[in-house]
């Protein structure tokens, strides 16, 4: 009540426009967002906990989230020495043509997931433009791993590079031209000057794009053929199951990945908070 | 300093591997149809009827996103409430959440059976399997889009502009309209085209709920999905090349018009 009674700021809203405006912000959040995402877990054990491990340890399960595991161990660490190169270059030397440099990083963002996959099965499908050279070789790319892991790539490629080219930027380069005057080689200024300034960021980074290459679903739905307990990462297992009328399996599956977005979210909210100076600018809040 | 030659080296050859020419490899593959060929491959009825449902239904949900995007800013911005860091963090939900799992929970939650779709069905109302559902889904994946391009924004607004409106008499809902809402303008489009801009590639929050009908609630990412598997290679580089031409032109008009509102200050 002292609330309400209190005299109003002229710049604070109405008690009652607060309650409707709070009501109508938290309904359409408990209605988009929470609810999808606690039916992923009801659905999951609606049969109890028996039947969901089950379905989580049975062989195409597995087989599918080692997969996903695989796929990210490959394409995270390739995608965060790019942006570790890509930001030393942008940030901390002058060119022509920098801004094109930054607008080109970021296309994949901009392209639909599934036109992501589809670059890759133009190039190496049976009908691309090496389709038949690899075919004569007995080299597969598509409905394979090295298709998987290319289109995770693409579709995850901008994450470390756009977190850490604003940060470094911001961060200049004084200190690594102090090192290196000082007469420390190339590696070791990066290793002990560079890397301690961006570690927090770089964690932020790696993190969006892992939990990206561990969810991504439209551009490998096109280039792994859906193959069983071969090209099926989780999320593919996820469409399979539920298309085959499996739905304790389908959302057994979809939990283990909802955890995983919980686990990402819970840990990017720590390093906002936590270390919020010490990541990018535009997340400061 | 050390190290431009090898980073900016390695930073070129990955960008052109992975984006650049696979991109160009897109671009060509359709122009083997010839002009008419690919005129006649994205002119086909089938395909006009999933870009009008694609850039329609995202349209709406981008609309529907930049009410209650600009609410939800508000209120996490303006207001303290008991649980307000779990609500803000739940906003990034639909970026963590794979595309997958978003689908097939709202299919379930949509169906005639689903917690949500039951009561609706009883109405009369048919959500999942029919472009409203299209529309539901394209809701949920862009909303982060609107509240975090907004936050930042909101919290830095100067409160004096808000108070002198207020002094020179002023209404709230006249301060709102008159004052706030015109320094929001330029950043709540912007993050309305982003969610646009994402609705209009979406594909797997989108596929479950859809039922995917032909010429009805068929979205155009499916349909080249569709192409790929009867092995028209070109006709489905055609719908992409397409996709991808509007979303640019898209992003080019809007950095534009930000540039010409900024240009107006």
């Amino acid at each position: 009540m002292r609330a309400i009674l209190r005299p109003r700021a002229a710049t604070d809203d109405h008690p009652l426009v607060k309650i409707v405006l709070s009501a109508l912000a938290i309904g359409f959040i408990a209605l988009f967002l929470f609810m999808p995402l606690l039916t992923v877990f009801s659905e999951a054990l609606v049969q109890g906990w028996r039947m969901a491990w089950d379905a989580l340890t049975e062989s195409d399960a597995i087989a599918a989230i080692r997969l996903t595991l695989l796929v990210a161990a490959i394409a995270v660490p390739l995608n965060m020495a790019f942006g570790l190169a890509a930001s030393w270059a942008i940030a901390k030397f002058d060119f022509r043509g920098k801004n094109f440099l930054i607008t080109l990083i970021d296309i994949p963002f901009s392209v639909s997931p599934v036109v992501s996959g589809l670059v890759f099965v133009l190039i190496f499908g049976l009908q691309g433009w090496l389709g038949q050279d690899l075919r004569d070789h007995d080299i597969k790319i598509v409905f394979a791993l090295p298709g998987i892991v290319l289109a995770t790539m693409f579709v995850t490629f901008p994450f470390v590079a756009r977190e850490l080219i604003p940060l470094m930027t911001d961060q200049g380069r004084s200190e690594e031209e102090a090192a290196v005057s000082l007469g420390a080689s190339g590696w070791s200024t990066f290793f002990r000057v560079t890397l301690p300034n961006i570690k927090w960021a770089l964690l932020y980074g790696v993190l969006l794009c892992n939990a990206r290459a561990m969810g991504e679903f439209g551009a490998v739905s096109v280039v792994s053929g859906h193959i069983r307990g071969l090209t099926n990462t989780m999320p593919l297992h996820v469409e399979v199951l539920y298309n085959d009328y499996q739905y304790v399996g389908a959302f057994a599956v979809a939990s283990l990945l909802a955890l995983l977005a919980l686990v990402t979210l819970t840990l990017k909210s720590l390093l906002e908070w936590r270390f919020a100076d010490e990541i990018a600018a535009d997340h400061r809040h | 300093m050390p190290g431009f030659g090898f980073s900016l080296g390695f930073t070129l050859f990955y960008l052109s591997a992975i984006v650049l020419i696979p991109l160009a490899a897109l671009i060509i593959r359709p122009w083997e149809l010839g002009w008419n060929g690919f005129w006649t491959e994205i002119m086909a009825p089938r395909v006009l009827a999933s870009l009008k449902l694609t850039f329609g239904a995202s349209a709406i949900a981008a609309l529907v996103n930049s009410v209650f995007g600009l609410i939800v800013a508000w209120v996490l911005v303006r207001y303290r409430f008991p649980g307000k860091r779990l609500i803000d963090a739940l906003v990034d939900l639909p970026f963590a959440l794979p595309t997958a799992v978003a689908g097939i929970a709202l299919s379930a939650l949509y169906a005639t059976n689903g917690w949500i779709g039951g009561p609706l069905s009883k109405a009369g109302i048919k959500i999942a399997y029919t472009p409203y559902g299209v529309m539901i889904a394209l809701v949920f994946i862009g909303l982060p889009f609107v509240v975090r391009t907004l936050q930042p924004v909101l919290a830095d607004l100067h409160r004096e502009s808000e108070e002198a409106a207020a002094t020179l008499g002023a209404t709230r809902f006249q301060t709102f309209r008159r004052v706030i809402l015109p320094m929001l303008a330029p950043t709540l489009l912007t993050g309305t085209a982003m969610a646009f801009a994402r609705a209009v590639g979406e594909y797997g929050s989108v596929i479950f709920i859809a039922g995917n009908l032909p010429m009805v609630s068929e979205i155009t990412p499916l349909l080249i999905i569709i192409k790929l598997q009867e092995y028209d290679y070109a006709g489905a580089a055609a719908i992409g090349v397409i996709m991808l031409a509007v979303s640019f032109i898209f992003l080019l008009t809007l950095n534009a018009l930000q540039a010409w509102v900024s240009s107006r200050r």
